[in-house]
């Protein structure tokens, strides 16, 4: 049985610490997978595997049918996935306009040359991208931010733009680590919303998160990871009820999540 | 002279010129330790130092050991006006200012040497004579057991400064964390003064050693500058026992290179050397193999 | 883009208007330098201000291509347009096969790889006697001659350069505006976002190299066939150093601010400087007043000081 995405006994060593264990994992198309945890539970590792920022010290990685493991990062958002990140990487030289164009920028391919004798082909593809990427810019309500430096933006929004130029790359396989976290309720919400706008377009999601709520809420399902290890998988239902979930974590997570500020 | 002294000699000469790079390259290690800056003009203050001595001795007659002090001192003070007026007072500058500053500084020594000293070189008589010892077949100069006194003692010095003393380990701890340091009540500016003034102070002290064999002039301080950064970075950047050995090591090397292979090219193998570490090994041969 | 072209047009209906103002062959060949140092600088100025990357061995390029254009002609023979051609082909491979390992370093390391292949490139120059001419250099380096006309004096020279470093100037203006200047924006700030985002990120930053390299090159050949005798003290650190100075005076992040920066730190010290080696002392003197109080450049400084007049170009 070959899944839209899947990991296959994926492990990563740093040095003598495990940030990941043999973890296998699965996506079909059109799903969105939470995976929670507690802090260091290798979640964000497991994003910069998939993504192709680190290499897996053991393990494959497969993609609508291709083994993408080991691949570089610029290929693997090529082959259609694409991510945002917890501390919002923003290019904080860019309008938020042209952060978003540099989304488009697998989906392009006017080289050095080209862009430089400014041939029409060129133009016109610039003229392309900057209408897609203001497309997303649409689908996320910054549309009037366009000329603004994307860093001076608030947080929120900042995050929202991050989302519109992973958009941009057309991903069918989108991850999204921790979107939500720094935000407010109204924030929080207008996210959601996009989140499932998106969700609607067909595209696959793989969540992290710590908002308990948000994550029950949206996930089709979710895997638990404690240690770099999977330690449950399941519907929200199942995994909230799953004994050793809220044992090991959970009890844990909703103090956190009290304190964590909102 | 047979094989045996031939090489002894090459090692006497690269360990003389080696202790300079050496110098050289714990005065960059100190700057960099309290700053992430790489001063550009290290090798500045060798010259100035040398130049310093030149006209305290031969110019106004001062007797070597009270220039020797003096110098110290002038170029000491030269190094805290750099600090002073240059860097303390930008607000928040960037990595690549700084580096730039000191490049900027580094011209202004120049010229103004070039204005103070002429393009001429200078002479040094030599500390205790001219007349080169005899020692297993090949000929040291006096000057040169100064000069490995020198940097014995310096060793010497910085590794009881560091460990023993309250200013050493103040210092020591800005360069590990300069937040955490300030938190401890440490005047991290007043630190970060203090690393240029003893820089300086070992610059000097470099150029007045070396003076009395290579003479001096106005531009010789980018030379010093770049070959102290190559052992810098081949002891691994901001570890000081690291520079000593490397500067060592690249003295040596060019001696053999310049004498069994070929003179011109001997500037070269410090570079070729550096190329090599920092592709392969940057963090240096004592460092971390990888580097940020 | 629009603002960009009424400043070309401005700016090169000056060019066309100063030979015809001041005739002294002297001047025009001080703008002849400031054409060359601003293919220099402008170089640098994509590499750096856009790309982010520090190389301190622009120079070395420089030095490459004159001498590679030098010892064609003269020992070889070759026609000089074909040896600028092979001197671009030349250094663009050396660029690339000193960049493959060097762009994996970061900051200093990198400054430190590029000064370290400087002072080699140098010491070649300097030493391999019976092709380079060693410390005296070459001499009889040929002029140019372009469509039956030989570029034999200043005026030809200057409108020759100057219609080289303009058209340059469109093909980097055009390049920083489009997917492929974003991306070297977008690599400057934080690489792993940049890859993430479907950026070659080494490919692209040595492919920027590659590029600043072959500009400094083909300012090297200009350089070489201008003034005929080259030898290798012009192809030292110190000289990278100046250009890099150049970069930041004029703003690190503009290419007009290159031009700027090669025209201040070329005419400034020639119209001080008293004696021929107070250059060195002009320039740190230049470079720490921008540095310390106008620290984006003189564009920026500008741009400040003409709010209004600028608003209508909008500088980039």
């Amino acid at each position: 049985m070959s899944f839209f995405f899947q990991t296959n006994r994926l492990t990563k060593h740093f040095g003598g610490i495990t940030a990941v264990s043999d973890l296998s994992f699965e996506a079909g198309i059109g799903e969105i997978k939470g995976i929670i945890g507690p802090n260091g539970a290798g979640k964000t590792t497991f994003f910069h595997l998939i993504s192709g920022i680190y290499p897996p010290t053991r393990g494959k990685i497969f993609f609508a049918g291709k083994d993408i493991t080991g691949l570089k990062p610029f290929k693997i958002c090529s082959l259609g996935i694409c991510r945002t990140f917890q501390n919002v990487q923003l290019f904080d030289n860019l309008t938020a306009l042209e952060n978003v164009m540099v989304g488009r920028h697998s989906r392009s391919w006017s080289g050095f040359l080209k862009c430089g004798l400014g041939v029409p082909n060129a133009q016109r593809e610039e003229e392309k991208i900057r209408e897609k990427a203001l497309e997303q810019l649409t689908l996320v309500g910054l549309e009037m931010r366009c000329q603004e430096l994307g860093v001076n933006l608030p947080f929120g929004e900042q995050r929202l733009l991050e989302l519109a130029r992973a958009l941009a790359s057309e991903p069918k396989l989108l991850l999204l680590d921790e979107p939500i976290s720094g935000l407010n309720e109204t924030e929080s919400h207008r996210l959601a919303s996009v989140i499932r706008k998106i969700q609607e377009k067909g595209i696959t999601i793989l969540l992290v998160e710590h908002h308990m709520d948000f994550v029950m809420n949206i996930c089709d399902e979710i895997i638990v990871l404690n240690y770099g290890e999977k330690i449950a998988e399941g519907t929200p239902d199942m995994i909230q009820n799953d004994p050793r979930v809220v044992e090991a974590y959970l009890g844990k997570e909703i103090e956190e999540s009290a304190h964590v500020g909102s | 002279m047979d094989l045996f002294s031939q090489l002894f000699q090459l090692f006497v000469t690269g360990i003389t010129i080696g202790s300079i790079y050496a110098m050289v390259a714990v005065g960059f290690n100190m700057i960099y330790n309290a700053t992430d800056v790489v001063n550009f003009a290290q090798g500045e203050f060798v010259m100035i130092g040398g130049m310093v001595m030149v006209s305290l001795h031969s110019t106004f007659g001062i007797s070597m050991p009270l220039a020797f002090l003096l110098t110290v001192g002038i170029v000491t003070g030269v190094g805290i006006a750099f600090e002073r007026f240059t860097i303390n007072p930008l607000k928040k500058p960037t990595l690549i200012t700084l580096i730039l500053i000191t490049i900027a500084v580094s011209f202004l020594l120049r010229g103004i040497a070039m204005f103070i000293w002429g393009k001429d070189s200078l002479p040094l008589p030599a500390f205790s004579g001219e007349k080169p010892i005899v020692l297993w077949g090949a000929a040291v100069l006096p000057q040169t057991l100064w000069i490995i006194g020198m940097i014995i003692v310096l060793v010497g010095f910085l590794t009881y400064f560091f460990k023993f003393t309250l200013k050493g380990k103040a210092l020591r701890a800005t360069a590990i964390n300069r937040d955490a340091a300030s938190l401890m009540g440490i005047d991290v500016k007043k630190m970060i003064m203090f690393s240029f003034a003893m820089s300086a102070a070992i610059g000097a002290v470099a150029g007045m050693i070396i003076t009395p064999i290579t003479l001096i002039e106005y531009d010789r301080g980018p030379i010093f500058g770049i070959k102290g950064f190559c052992a810098a970075i081949l002891g691994g950047i901001g570890n000081s026992g690291g520079a000593v050995v490397a500067g060592l090591i690249i003295g040596i090397l060019e001696s053999f290179g310049a004498g069994l292979l070929s003179s011109g090219y001997k500037d070269a193998i410090a570079f070729l050397i550096m190329l090599l570490i920092l592709f392969l090994r940057p963090g240096g041969l004592l460092g971390k193999y990888e580097v940020e | 883009m629009k603002s960009d072209h009424k400043l070309l047009l401005l700016f090169a209906a000056g060019l066309v208007i100063f030979p015809w103002v001041i005739t002294n062959p002297y001047y025009i060949s001080v703008l002849v330098f400031v054409g060359i140092h601003s293919l220099l600088a402008m170089g640098l100025t994509l590499l750096l201000g856009f790309a982010g990357q520090i190389s301190l061995c622009q120079a070395a390029f420089f030095g490459i291509g004159a001498y590679t254009s030098g010892i064609l002609t003269t020992k070889f023979g070759v026609n000089p347009w074909f040896a600028i051609v092979i001197a671009i082909g030349f250094t663009g491979t050396i660029s690339v096969i000193l960049g493959i390992p060097a762009l994996k370093l970061r900051g200093h390391y990198l400054a430190m790889a590029t000064l370290g292949f400087g002072e080699i490139v140098n010491i070649i120059l300097r030493e391999w006697v019976n092709i380079t001419g060693g410390p005296s250099g070459l001499t009889g380096i040929p002029r140019l001659n372009f469509a039956g006309i030989t570029l034999d004096t200043e005026v030809k020279y200057y409108f020759f350069i100057w219609v080289i470093v303009l058209g340059v100037m469109v093909f980097l203006l055009n390049l920083v505006r489009s997917r492929v200047g974003r991306a070297l924006q977008a690599l400057n700030r934080t690489e792993q976002a940049a890859e993430v985002m479907g950026i070659p990120v080494s490919q692209y930053k040595i492919k920027t190299f590659a590029l600043s390299s072959v500009l400094s090159s083909l300012a090297g050949s200009l350089y070489a066939h201008f003034i005929t005798v080259i030898s290798p003290e012009s192809y030292s650190i110190v000289f990278s150093l100046v250009i890099l100075a150049m970069v930041i005076v004029g703003g690190m992040t503009s290419l007009w601010g290159s031009i700027l920066g090669a025209f201040v730190m070329t005419i400034v010290p020639e119209y001080l400087r008293v004696f021929e080696d107070w250059d060195v002392i002009i320039y740190g003197v230049i470079l720490l007043s921008i540095l310390m109080f106008i620290p984006k450049g003189l564009v920026y400084g500008l741009q400040r000081l003409f709010r209004g007049t600028l608003k209508l170009f909008q500088v980039n």
